[in-house]
């Protein structure tokens, strides 16, 4: 229980997007803060480095892809599990994100289960219920 | 539905595949039987179970069995049972088997084909250490219908979402409009056949590897027992049984104890019990 809380940032221009994830992410035991496009989630990564990403392609103001380039090239950026979760759904796009340096990639639409076997996926801990027994 | 109807139905289901329905379970029939009805132009539920009781129409009674049966499945479902498998049942197989290059594996409800899949794309990774080798890797289900669905190895976005990480999702599948194939090279690696495991394995052969997951856990206890004996008989000397995470051998069979070091994995109880197996080769 002395454990560091484990913190999340999702990226997505929806707020209804980011609404549902939090709900999830949260449940899942971390704390999640917020970004509406990739030039304010690079802001908040250069203040205090999530342990997991979860990101949209499409948005204003950089998107996803360039984000991670970005990310990507600094030594602490290169430690967070970056997860897309997009729209984008086809082979190339996916390719293209594991090439650029994603660990993980959901194909919208999303929901709990996938959410679960992703980040168990990409090797971060969840907590459920049953750790509160 | 009346009671007497539910009780017909309930018999009906345990003798045909085993299902042991509880009475917390009533609720659902309705629901699951509706579509069969509609179906077969059956008015009501009570036409259709009136129906069971004096014909048989071997089309209807599938329909009944494959409704009221749960197919849910994932790929790398639990995942631990797959990595057992990668990391202990496999390089021990292929140690006890490196003369006879023979390895004979069985998923004995296989669903809509997740589970025989994943396993095929764990073989496919231990590819160099397979080269020379016969490898069977045998699917049923009772369900023809999951069967069929199987072999087209066809998979929503959702499905192929659950479990499978996304790198052998772009190594293994094809992208086809809004769903996912899996490749012709992992499809020819299962054989899939409908079978019921109320009946006989003996056709099946004998087996270095059973997977038998999730679905003991729909029947009652004689009927676990019943099928724990015979996967005892087809299991060779040294060969593991995977069962679901809430499943277990004990206080069903004597023939079979839990490895102690992997848990959701089991074997023979002791060495002189395969040798009675000899005689159902
Ligand atoms: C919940 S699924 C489990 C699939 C997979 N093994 C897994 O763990 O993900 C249970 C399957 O058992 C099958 N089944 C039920 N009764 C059976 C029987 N008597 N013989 C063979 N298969 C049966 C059902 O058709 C269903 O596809």
């Amino acid at each position: 229980m002395s454990q560091r809380e484990m913190t999340c940032l999702v990226v997505d221009d929806s707020a209804v997007i980011r609404k549902v994830a939090r709900r999830i992410i949260e449940d899942f035991g971390y704390a999640v803060v917020e970004a509406e496009d990739g030039d304010s989630a690079l802001a908040i990564c250069a203040e205090s480095m999530p342990d997991l990403i979860l990101l949209d392609w499409n948005m204003p103001n950089r998107d996803g892809y360039a984000f991670l380039q970005e990310l990507r090239q600094t030594e602490a950026g290169k430690r967070p599990k970056v997860v897309f979760c997009t729209t984008e759904n086809d082979v190339g796009a996916i390719a293209r994100a594991l090439r650029g340096g994603a660990d993980e990639y959901i194909m919208k639409p999303f929901d709990r289960d996938i959410l679960t076997a992703k980040l168990e996926q990409v090797g971060l801990s969840i907590r459920t219920n049953t750790d509160f027994y | 539905m009346t009671e007497f109807d539910f009780e017909y139905l309930r018999a009906y289901l345990k003798q045909r595949s085993g299902l042991a329905l509880s009475s917390e379970k009533r609720y659902l029939v309705e629901s699951r039987l509706a579509p069969v009805c509609r179906r077969f132009n059956f008015a009501t539920l009570r036409d259709l179970i009136g129906s069971l009781k004096i014909t048989h129409d071997g089309a209807i009674e599938r329909a009944v069995v494959e409704a009221m049966t749960t197919n849910e499945t994932f790929f790398f479902r639990d995942r631990l049972p797959f990595d057992l498998f990668r990391d202990v049942v496999l390089p021990e197989a292929l140690a006890r088997n490196a003369a006879r290059r023979r390895l004979r594996i069985w998923c004995a409800a296989a669903s809509t084909g997740q589970e025989p899949y994943s396993i095929a794309m764990l073989l496919q990774e231990a590819a160099p250490r397979l080269s020379g080798w016969q490898v069977d890797l045998v699917a049923t289900d009772i369900s023809s219908e999951v069967i069929e669905r199987a072999k087209l190895g066809l998979y929503s976005q959702f499905e192929v979402q659950r479990g499978l990480p996304v790198q052998w999702l772009l190594k293994y599948f094809t992208q086809i409009g809004e769903q996912w194939q899996i490749s012709a090279s992992l499809r020819s690696m299962v054989e899939f056949r409908q079978f019921n495991l109320l009946h006989g394995f003996e056709g099946l052969g004998s087996f270095d590897v059973i997977f038998c997951r999730n679905v003991l856990i729909y029947f009652d206890a004689p009927t676990k027992s019943e099928i724990l004996g015979r996967f005892a008989n087809s299991l060779i000397p040294g060969g593991a049984l995977m069962l679901g995470a809430a499943e277990t051998v004990i206080g069903l069979t004597d023939r079979l104890v839990p490895d102690t070091k992997h848990r959701g994995l089991y074997g023979h109880a002791s060495p002189q019990a395969p040798a009675l197996r000899a005689v159902a080769v």
